[in-house]
């Protein structure tokens, strides 16, 4: 019977598992509303893509080449499900939401809504209905790091997370596309005046969220040893909470966000049952999500590291 | 037709032959779908339903421009109000309300749906009330995660005390009963012998017409010019000495109550509540359907609500046979292609008419085309 502190230490781990994914999805989402003022709602349904992508793309090549190690399996996943998010997120952008970034702010977010069914049922159509066993690619031996256990799964996701978030950091702040981004946020008239082109920088914000959702789809599938349609909009809503938590726009708060989040979830969930007297159980785990993001809104809408949001006066 | 405009007498005269003719339509119409079948007698009661949530929603989303992804909630409310009172799940669990209750617990339905209604009506302005200053997007969100979080309760909700029963849902639900009229048994009224089916469709049509009534006579009131006037600019609303928050949380309650009585009679008509009947996907069907009827506007509302709710039906009847004939099975299910009509509904409307099939008439304007990427800020009423 381990302690109790282990039990701490076991769900900040967890968190923190759970919080690097959040964090992947979140960028995505502060990145495209700090450009163009637009929930995206499909991201969500993007990352459900990655994940079924890589799954019919792992399943094929374990029936024609059996002998693959499990790492090199999920590479190839991820490698096949990014140019498929990629291609798909600018389809949406160019064909749905572009035609509407003058329209009032209800007309955008109704087609999200509209673009998430269609991806659900396109999921539907290809993968079917059911609930699909993503295989078990890394060996889930467990790993004792201090008081907690993790497996090669867990810590690929933390550390996978932590170099692409960093790398993220570099691009937006070090080069030419970074600055065209965070000019385009900031006024995108002004920056169209200094000789960026809005539509390529939304374009390729929008990619690179994209590629992001599609990486922490795999993950998430590879987690959770399950794909369907519908596993990307509690992830997605989760992400989006936590990305306003850290302050929309706001690609350090994104971050944040997610990591907060995520351990705000693991320990709640944890410590629910003691809390309530077992009144509440850890199936309330996703009230967690919701009550934070009512929080936040309600007591600090800026969220915690500030937003940045389109000047779009 | 004369080329002279026509007096106020002769428009009035023609209202009411348009009013006679669709009253006996409506009676009419069950009559005729119960020779074609009585899936399409339910298909019609549902349609009424719907017409009643959809007109619910508009009075949040088209009058007062409050975009609500939550609504459903409300309904599985008014649902589980109606449901807890009308059914043998809390004499069953709560020894206190069998002794209470020796008889059971069968509250007739002239209490059970002010009640369901005025519960849902306090769990609007509960909604209401934190996300007053929140914008649309913001909304949006946490109205959405409020539906699933009254979801997830209403799953969960069976331990330590049996509220809800879960996600298996309360069964045995008493059906509607005017007097010693039950409506799950086939009537006999004038002569005509009318089934269970067309007795709810009676009673949800003519619930419906009362709750356009009430839209009608809400839109042209002054709330209904103040939902109007904070939908289009609210700091120049508040300015005209609107009180923002009170119409807010009244535009949410109202909505809400539509959307509790159609709850209890959703209840009352399939005999059984889960939780699986009222999630996301529900709202949005609601939304899609006052999204391709017309925002805002009541007639083309209920032509949403009508063409979302009956064309699915029409589809599962033509394409189902269709592909078995063309591909030998069924490529693509019913239940997904149904989807399918909801999402490419909310998208093509959005980018090509995004009024709706069906607009309110703009006042002083010409009607022309607007091209989508030329659209205005100013949506109208």
């Amino acid at each position: 019977m381990g302690s109790s502190l282990d039990t701490f230490f076991q769900q900040v781990f967890n968190g923190l598992v759970l919080g690097s994914l959040y964090a992947l999805i979140a960028l995505g989402y502060t990145m495209v509303y700090g450009i163009v003022n637009l929930i995206n709602f499909a991201h969500g349904d993007v990352l459900m893509v990655g994940a079924l992508t890589a799954f019919s793309a792992i399943t094929l090549t374990q029936a024609l080449a059996p002998g693959i190690p499990g790492w090199a399996l999920m590479l190839m996943g991820m490698l096949a499900a990014i140019p498929v998010c990629v291609l798909l997120s600018l389809l949406i952008e160019r064909v749905a939401y572009r035609p509407l970034r003058n329209a009032p702010r209800l007309a955008p977010l109704i087609t999200a809504i509209g673009v998430s069914i269609l991806l659900q049922t396109l999921a539907m159509l290809i993968w079917g209905r059911n609930y699909l066993t993503f295989p078990q690619l890394l060996s889930s031996e467990p790993i004792a790091i201090g008081p907690a256990t993790a497996t090669v799964t867990k810590l690929l996701v933390i550390v996978l997370s932590a170099i692409i978030m960093v790398a993220l950091l570099l691009l937006v702040q070090y080069t030419r596309l970074g600055r065209a981004m965070r000019a385009t946020a900031e006024n995108a008239r002004v920056a169209a005046l200094m000789g960026v082109n809005p539509n390529g920088v939304i374009a390729a914000t929008f990619a690179i969220g994209a590629a992001l959702a599609a990486i922490a789809g795999v993950m998430y599938a590879s987690l959770y040893s399950v794909a369907h349609f519908y596993m990307g909009f509690i992830p997605g809503l989760k992400a989006f909470t936590a990305a306003v938590l850290g302050g929309i726009g706001n690609i350090p708060g994104a971050m944040l966000g997610g990591v907060l989040l995520g351990l705000i979830e693991a320990l709640g969930a944890g410590y629910i049952d003691q809390i309530s007297n077992g009144v509440f159980g850890s199936n309330y785990q996703d009230v967690f999500a919701f009550i934070v993001l009512c929080a936040v809104l309600i007591l600090r809408p800026s969220g915690l590291l500030g937003e940045r949001v389109a000047d779009r006066s | 037709m004369s080329s002279a405009p026509r007096s106020t007498e002769e428009h009035r005269r023609a209202a009411l032959r348009a009013t006679a003719l669709l009253a006996l339509v409506l009676l009419v119409l069950p009559l005729a779908a119960q020779w074609l079948g009585p899936a399409w007698v339910r298909t019609l009661a549902f349609a009424a339903l719907y017409v009643m949530l959809a007109l619910g929603l508009n009075i949040v989303v088209g009058f007062a421009g409050l975009l609500d992804l939550g609504y459903i909630a409300f309904y599985a409310v008014g649902a589980y109000t109606y449901a807890l009172l009308a059914s043998p799940h809390l004499t069953e669990n709560f020894p206190s309300i069998s002794q209470a209750f020796p008889g059971g617990l069968h509250v007739p339905i002239w209490a059970s749906i002010p009640l369901g209604a005025a519960i849902a009506a306090g769990f609007g302005v509960l909604l209401g009330a934190p996300v007053l200053k929140l914008r649309g997007d913001y909304l949006a969100i946490v109205t959405l995660g409020f539906g699933e979080i009254v979801r997830i309760f209403l799953n969960n909700l069976n331990e330590p005390i049996n509220l809800t029963n879960g996600p298996q849902g309360i069964t045995l639900i008493d059906p509607v009963r005017i007097g010693q009229l039950r409506f799950d048994h086939t009537i006999s009224v004038l002569g005509l012998q009318l089934t269970s089916l067309q007795l709810y469709y009676y009673l949800f049509t003519a619930l419906a017409v009362l709750c356009v009534l009430v839209c009608v006579r809400l839109q042209n009131s002054r709330i209904g010019r103040a939902w109007m006037a904070i939908r289009e600019d609210e700091i120049a609303a508040k300015a005209m000495g609107i009180n923002v928050r009170n119409i807010k949380l009244l535009a949410f309650g109202l909505g809400a109550t539509f959307g509790g009585v159609s709850g209890s009679m959703f209840a009352a008509f399939q005999g059984f509540v889960s939780p699986e009947s009222f999630s996301l996907m529900e709202s949005v069907i609601v939304l899609s359907m006052i999204v391709l009827g017309g925002l805002g506007h009541i007639p083309g509302v209920i032509l949403g609500a009508v063409m979302l709710s009956v064309f699915p039906e029409f589809l599962r009847y033509s394409v189902g046979p269709l592909q078995t004939q063309l591909f030998g099975r069924t490529v693509v299910d019913t239940e997904v292609l149904r989807m399918l009509l909801y999402g490419v509904a909310l998208v093509v409307i959005m980018l090509y008419r995004p009024k709706g099939l069906w607009p309110a008439p703009q006042h002083g304007v010409a009607p022309r085309s607007t091209p989508p990427s030329a659209a205005r800020s100013q949506a109208d009423a």
